[in-house]
């Protein structure tokens, strides 16, 4: 085939390109991913709204805060990530700072309390149900990431797919938050931020199979 | 000619294109072949390849910047967009073929604006054979709109289909020409 040829097929009749396109097709799946795994919540536990007990609001506050800013912040890589070219470090760092913010409280949280305590606070109720239920959670979210990042042109697969798992993963465990409080910080590095990381290395494991273009 | 002369010109050819200028569009692709021409050729001689996959990997590479070009960010530069693109479309070429020397090297956006080479080879593609692995509903919207220069309302007529569902044919056509493109078989 000749080039000339090949250009005129593609120059030929051309669609107008809105703007905003990317951007939409993006805030979609996150859409789409987190009603998902809300819709998922809703089917295993039911209604959230007994859990919400006084006792741990703060905690499931923090919960909510720690998953949403990571949610927030890998977003806005991905939708730099999403286009050609070098999205930045800058998100990353961010996430980077989250959990080291998270895992510092928890360290001195467990200064501060009786050696006696630690096994309560580390294995609080349904930590079980953490580890199980936020990847089963994720998985609408991630799908629905992949789905929208396959129809952009992410240079770089590995970082691209890392991200959209720890998205997703924050996206199971916000929505698992609601249905169960953690009972301690160190409760929710462990077992909120360990199955998010876990989403994070399988997203990057399966990006470069996912998002080639 | 170096980026800092180029990009406004081929900045304002994308934005036109963008905005639904076919020739600003066709203007652009052809000015852009022609340097990624002279960068695919610098990059494959160096494992010992010659003009005819280079050619493969310009048009393999002006597929991609046509059917994704909703992902260039208005207000950024155009030449590290497109850069970015080749040397994608180079790196997976190399991966495909399983070529023993696969590092590329990471370049300014200059490496791709360094050159540009106009003297023209037939790539291995053969654009018949290619069309023919398509849905006939795909086939026929990039056969009438495309080939045959028919404005989308008529195709629709001739087709028998609504507008908006030539207009997704010849999208989801391109977009998988560019799939077959891709992973045929290296020549």
């Amino acid at each position: 085939m000749k080039t000339d040829d090949l250009i005129n097929l593609l120059g030929t009749n051309i669609e107008p390109v809105k703007g905003g396109q990317l951007r939409n097709t993006l805030l979609a799946a996150l859409a789409v991913g987190a009603a998902g795994a809300l819709c998922l919540l809703l089917l295993i536990f039911g209604a959230p709204g007994e859990a919400i007990g006084r006792e741990y609001l703060g905690l499931k506050v923090l919960g909510l805060a720690f998953t949403l800013g990571l949610v927030a912040t890998g977003a806005s890589y991905l939708l730099r990530a999403a286009r050609p070219g070098e999205p930045g470090r800058r998100p990353l760092i961010v996430i980077g700072l989250l959990f080291f913010a998270l895992l510092s409280a928890s360290v001195i949280t467990l200064v501060l309390s009786h050696p006696a305590a630690w096994g309560g606070m580390i294995f609080g109720p349904q930590w079980a149900a953490c580890l199980i239920c936020i990847p089963l959670f994720s998985i609408v979210p991630f799908a629905s990431l992949v789905w929208a990042l396959r129809k952009e042109a992410p240079t770089n697969p590995v970082w691209t797919g890392a991200v959209a798992g720890l998205v997703a993963g924050a996206l199971g465990a916000a929505a698992f938050t609601l249905h169960h409080s953690a009972g301690s910080i160190p409760f929710i590095v462990l077992w909120y931020g360990g199955p998010i990381v876990v989403c994070t290395v399988v997203g990057a494991i399966l990006g470069p199979r996912l998002l080639r273009w | 000619m170096t980026i800092s002369s180029d990009e406004p010109e081929l900045r304002a050819l994308m934005l036109a294109g963008l905005d639904g200028d076919e020739a600003s569009h066709k203007s652009l692709l052809t000015k852009l072949s022609a340097y990624l021409r002279a960068y695919f050729k610098g990059q494959l001689a160096r494992i010992g390849r010659g003009p005819s996959d280079a050619e493969d990997l310009v048009q393999e590479t002006l597929i991609a910047l046509h059917t994704r070009r909703h992902t260039y960010d208005r207000s950024q530069l155009l030449t590290p967009w497109v850069y970015a693109i080749a040397r994608y479309r180079l790196v997976d070429y190399l991966r495909r073929t399983k070529s023993a020397n696969m590092d590329v090297p990471v370049e300014a956006a200059e490496g791709v604006f360094a050159n540009d080479d106009v003297s023209i080879v037939d790539s291995g593609l053969d654009l018949t054979k290619l069309l023919a692995q398509l849905t006939p509903k795909m086939r026929q919207a990039i056969q009438f709109v495309k080939l045959d220069g028919m404005s989308v309302s008529e195709a629709a007529v001739r087709a028998g289909m609504s507008q908006s569902a030539i207009k997704v044919s010849v999208h989801r056509g391109l977009r998988a020409l560019s799939l077959l493109v891709r992973e045929r078989s290296p020549s």
